[in-house]
């Protein structure tokens, strides 16, 4: 539509709300400067549009318009944080007074705020940026999604197919006279099938995107590759067998499954867990948590990727961080807060969902790096095992380091060979172990096709994870087969 | 102020060639404070609007929603919203509710505490350090602490429709939580108690919101696997309420109209043990699910989804009730995405068993406390979810667990509900008593 974002955020905001960076400094240095160990400003402007397709036709579309200030105050451990839906200068002057009532508690501290530094990187500027493209061509490409998942099998009974696309501009000032302006174009095609067969109903789902152009989805026919394999999946689970129940070797397929580092390891090498000293990794840095074939790397600077920033939510340049390297826990991930707290660097892990929330350290892009194992020779080293390629969602318990991931599609292996497709279980492991029974790694890293999202503390934000072929020895599966 | 906000964008809606359109405006102010170790951690203050539109071009329709309540904003919304709804497909089941259906005089539920909210921050962060301190003094093994929270939420919801309907009630909430840390020779344990409720006086005093966390933190302390085993398993009252959601989830006229749900023509056949009545009431005054009206201002009432084991109703808006050839049941919600259809308060009524009783009643079981992860499929009703808890042994809790799942079949577990206790409480919107689930798989070694 005719809401163009293709400004710079500084200038933007000025435009709109007459709201610049020298003004935010003002507001920053006559209510805090002093008195607090760091304070910013947050602005933000989105734009979410979604079209979805059932039953053969587009019959919803929605469009939804948030902006809105953050003002953060910290003093030591504290924080103080006040939202405003109304950017003006009255209400962010307001905001940074109630934000800095925590501060005025606050006893001394030593510890300063790092300055913002180093220059935002430009992983996603796009000609067209995928809210803007022609509403027709998106339902031209739900149709033709429709189409080919009902054309790929007759038992597909319902498809549900969407195209969200968002564009979000931030602005972030600081109490040392940094500010930094990020504008994150997303979107996403997700395909969902019903298949039916003799009174027996499965569901498949398949889905991918990032921040990139809404061509993106027509390059090489992705768009029906996620139809065909949302398709596949539903057909599949139709004939699967009840999945076993107890301790057993489990191949991990490439992509997606890497969902397994985000739960076993990621979360619980967060700062804030960290430095709380309620994480089940908490103090073990040095330490071996991980076999020696294991390196995992979280990292948001990989272009055009769902989990990728230029800058984080508080400023910081994004980066390459080294979590496990060749099985030894090497660092955590830091918001700015944590950092200070804990005496070492922020690494471009400062997240939030929204203005409404302060951030917090999250993942960006969480992968294992690829061994050198073929794949095919993984699966013919296990004798009795599962070999699971596509999961639902996981979660974790930071604290005791118990995690689980549900598999959506899964295979028996029998004698070194993929059989039955099995119906889907979750898996449940402790994270400072589960990756030290890694016996091999595949040389195939793949990273997933663009549609995590994770959760901590009521917010959401976008991630990508990856994974080579991974088996690993001793995993508790959860099925009904005992 | 707020309604004639949404009067005046519905207006402009018609203008802009709308043949019909309705609107939802939700204004709310928040407060919470996090505090960890005695100190202040976190404090957060906002104010928060957002309003909610659907048009409807004759039967093609399309939503929009803003936080930007400015002219400018607003009428560019109505503008996009209505350009959106000339480009979906017509649906020959769109439509608002018929005008004589709608909500005519609003029942007092008593879902405000106006000054309740008159607290100074400093006495509410003090609700939360007291929690905290309980939490801390309950036992020597509580060694840390995620923190108590303590929060406030004001708010107002009003809806209107192009046919002149307008309508609003004011909220309020309250909440205290704590999450303490226990830990024993290399093992930590976290686990969180909390009170919720409409009225600030009737939040659990925060000592005892805190002791309670304590006791839950540390009689996981040595938890340990246990061998894979099919056994009787038993979901205490906050454990058994997620089995509910899911239960609703299938019961919903969205998952049913697409086919994705496992109670599927199960209409008027039995889905349980005849001992399980689960009802959703949105009438009771004071309660937190409660609501005048749904999303699409029609009154609730109390339904009856599953009497005596029978399925009884499903729970729909009227889109998808006409849909499926039924009536609304008022279960309307606004979301982002337009209308969607969600519970209020959801509750499985109680049996005559203390929960004491069930466990007795027990030989070699499991005693569920937490469930994570999201293995549940709403489309079969297969269940597998990461669980711990407490051992039963000859009918007496022994040990703490972690580390297994439990798995099974919701169709099948509630069939096999071979006892429900008596300790329903209204603490939260969904709510359950102790569940005894007569066999399910525990995975572990």
């Amino acid at each position: 539509m005719t809401d163009s974002v293709l400004v710079r955020p500084e200038r933007f905001f000025s435009d709109r709300f007459n709201v610049t960076p020298s003004l935010m400094e003002k507001v920053l240095g006559g209510a805090l400067k002093g008195r607090v160990d760091d304070a910013d400003i947050y602005l933000e402007y989105r734009i979410n549009e979604e079209l979805v397709l059932e039953e053969g036709a587009v019959k919803k579309a929605s469009r939804h318009v948030s902006q809105g200030a953050g003002v953060r105050a910290q003093a030591g451990t504290r924080t103080g944080y006040a939202h405003t839906d109304d950017i003006t200068m009255r209400n962010l002057e307001e905001a940074a007074r109630q934000a800095r009532s925590i501060a005025d508690r606050a006893t001394a501290s030593t510890a300063l705020a790092t300055p913002g530094a180093g220059r935002p990187h430009d992983l996603y500027t796009l000609d067209e940026p995928p809210i803007l493209t022609d509403l027709a061509r998106k339902l031209e490409l739900l149709r033709k999604v429709d189409a080919a998942a009902r054309a790929a099998d007759p038992r597909v009974r319902q498809v549900i197919a969407s195209v969200a696309s968002e564009e979000v501009v931030t602005l972030i000032a600081t109490v040392t006279g940094w500010s930094v302006g990020d504008v994150r174009p997303l979107t996403r095609l997700n395909v969902t099938t019903i298949a039916e067969d003799g009174g027996k109903r499965e569901i498949g789902t398949y889905g991918g995107g990032g921040r990139v152009r809404f061509d993106f989805f027509l390059d090489g026919e992705r768009w029906k590759r996620f139809a065909t394999e949302a398709a596949r999946q539903a057909i599949l689970k139709l004939g699967a067998v009840d999945a076993p129940a107890g301790t057993m070797t489990v191949v991990l397929g490439p992509g997606w499954p890497g969902i397994l580092l985000h739960e076993a390891i990621g979360h619980g090498l967060e700062g804030d867990f960290n430095r709380k000293g309620v994480s089940a990794f908490a103090g073990r840095v040095g330490q071996k948590v991980a076999s020696e074939l294991v390196t995992v790397v979280d990292d948001g600077t990989i272009p055009n990727r769902r989990g990728s920033l230029n800058v984080d939510d508080e400023g910081t340049p994004t980066g390459r961080t080294v979590l496990i390297e060749r099985g030894v826990l090497r660092g955590y991930l830091q918001d700015k807060l944590n950092a200070r707290l804990m005496g070492t660097a922020p690494t471009g892990n400062g997240r939030r969902e929204s203005y409404a929330h302060p951030p917090l350290p999250r993942m960006t892009n969480t992968f294992m790096l690829a061994g050198n194992d073929d794949p095919a020779d993984i699966l013919k080293s296990v004798k009795n095992g599962l070999y699971a390629v596509a999961f639902g969602g996981g979660q974790v318990d930071i604290t005791n380091g118990k995690f689980v991931f549900s598999a959506s599609e899964a295979y028996l292996i029998e004698d070194g060979q993929v059989t039955k497709p099995v119906k889907g279980a979750t898996l449940i492991g402790n994270g400072p172990d589960a990756l030290t029974r890694v016996t091999h790694v595949g040389n195939d890293l793949e990273l997933d096709e663009g549609i995590g999202t994770c959760g901590k503390d009521g917010q959401s934000v976008p991630v990508g994870v990856g994974l080579p072929t991974t088996r690993i020895d001793g995993m508790t599966v959860g099925g009904t087969a005992v | 102020m707020s309604a004639q906000i949404l009067v005046d964008v519905l207006k402009r809606a018609v203008a802009r060639g709308a043949t019909a359109a309705d609107g939802f405006l939700v204004e709310e102010r928040h407060f919470s404070a996090l505090v960890r170790l005695g100190q202040v951690d976190t404090v957060t203050h906002a104010d928060d609007r957002r309003l909610s539109l659907r048009v409807f071009v004759g039967k093609a329709s399309a939503a929009a929603s803003t936080s930007d309540l400015s002219r400018d904003s607003l009428e560019r919304v109505v503008d996009e919203a209505t350009a959106l709804a000339r480009i979906t497909s017509a649906d020959p089941h769109a439509g608002l509710p018929e005008p004589g259906e709608l909500i005519a005089t609003l029942p007092e539920l008593d879902l405000a505490d106006p000054t309740g909210h008159d607290l100074a921050p400093e006495d509410k962060i003090e609700l939360a350090r007291r929690a905290e301190a309980a939490a801390l003094a309950e036992d020597p093994q509580v060694t840390n602490s995620e923190g108590a929270e303590f929060f406030d939420r004001q708010a107002r919801y009003a809806y209107a429709t192009s046919h002149g309907f307008e309508r609003d009630y004011p909220t309020s909430s309250f909440g205290i939580t704590a999450s303490p840390v226990a830990s024993r020779d290399g093992d930590m344990q976290r686990d969180t108690w909390y009170s919720t409720a409409r009225k600030r006086a009737r939040l659990d005093d925060p000592e005892s919101i805190g002791r309670t966390a304590a006791r839950r933190a540390v009689r996981r302390l040595g938890a340990r696997k246990v061998k894979t085993t099919e056994v009787p398993v038993i979901f205490d009252p906050e454990n058994a309420a997620s089995l509910l959601r899911a239960i609703a989830g299938a019961a919903s006229g969205p998952t049913l109209y697409r086919r994705a749900s496992f109670l599927l023509e199960r209409l008027g056949t039995r889905i349980a043990a005849p001992s399980v009545t689960i009802v959703d009431d949105g009438t009771l005054p004071g309660a937190l699910g409660s609501r005048p009206f749904d999303g699409e201002g029609l009154p609730t009432r109390r339904t009856t989804i599953v009497r005596d084991g029978v399925l009884e109703s499903y729970l729909l808006d009227s889109y998808s009730g006409r849909k499926l050839g039924m009536a609304s049941t008022h279960h309307a919600v606004r979301d982002g995405a337009g209308v969607s259809v969600s519970t209020s308060n959801l509750m499985l009524l109680p049996g005559s068993a203390s929960p004491a009783d069930l466990i007795r009643s027990v030989k070699t079981g499991f005693y569920v406390t937490e469930l994570i992860g999201f293995g549940v499929n709403g489309v079969t009703g297969d269940y597998s979810r990461g669980a711990s808890g407490l051992w039963i042994e000859n009918g007496e809790l022994s040990y703490p667990v972690e580390e297994v799942t439990v798995a099974g079949n919701l169709l099948k577990m509630l069939d096999a509900v071979e006892g429900i206790g008596n300790d329903l409480t209204m603490r939260d919107r969904t709510v359950s008593p102790t569940l005894l689930i007569g066999r399910m798989v525990v995975a572990g070694n």
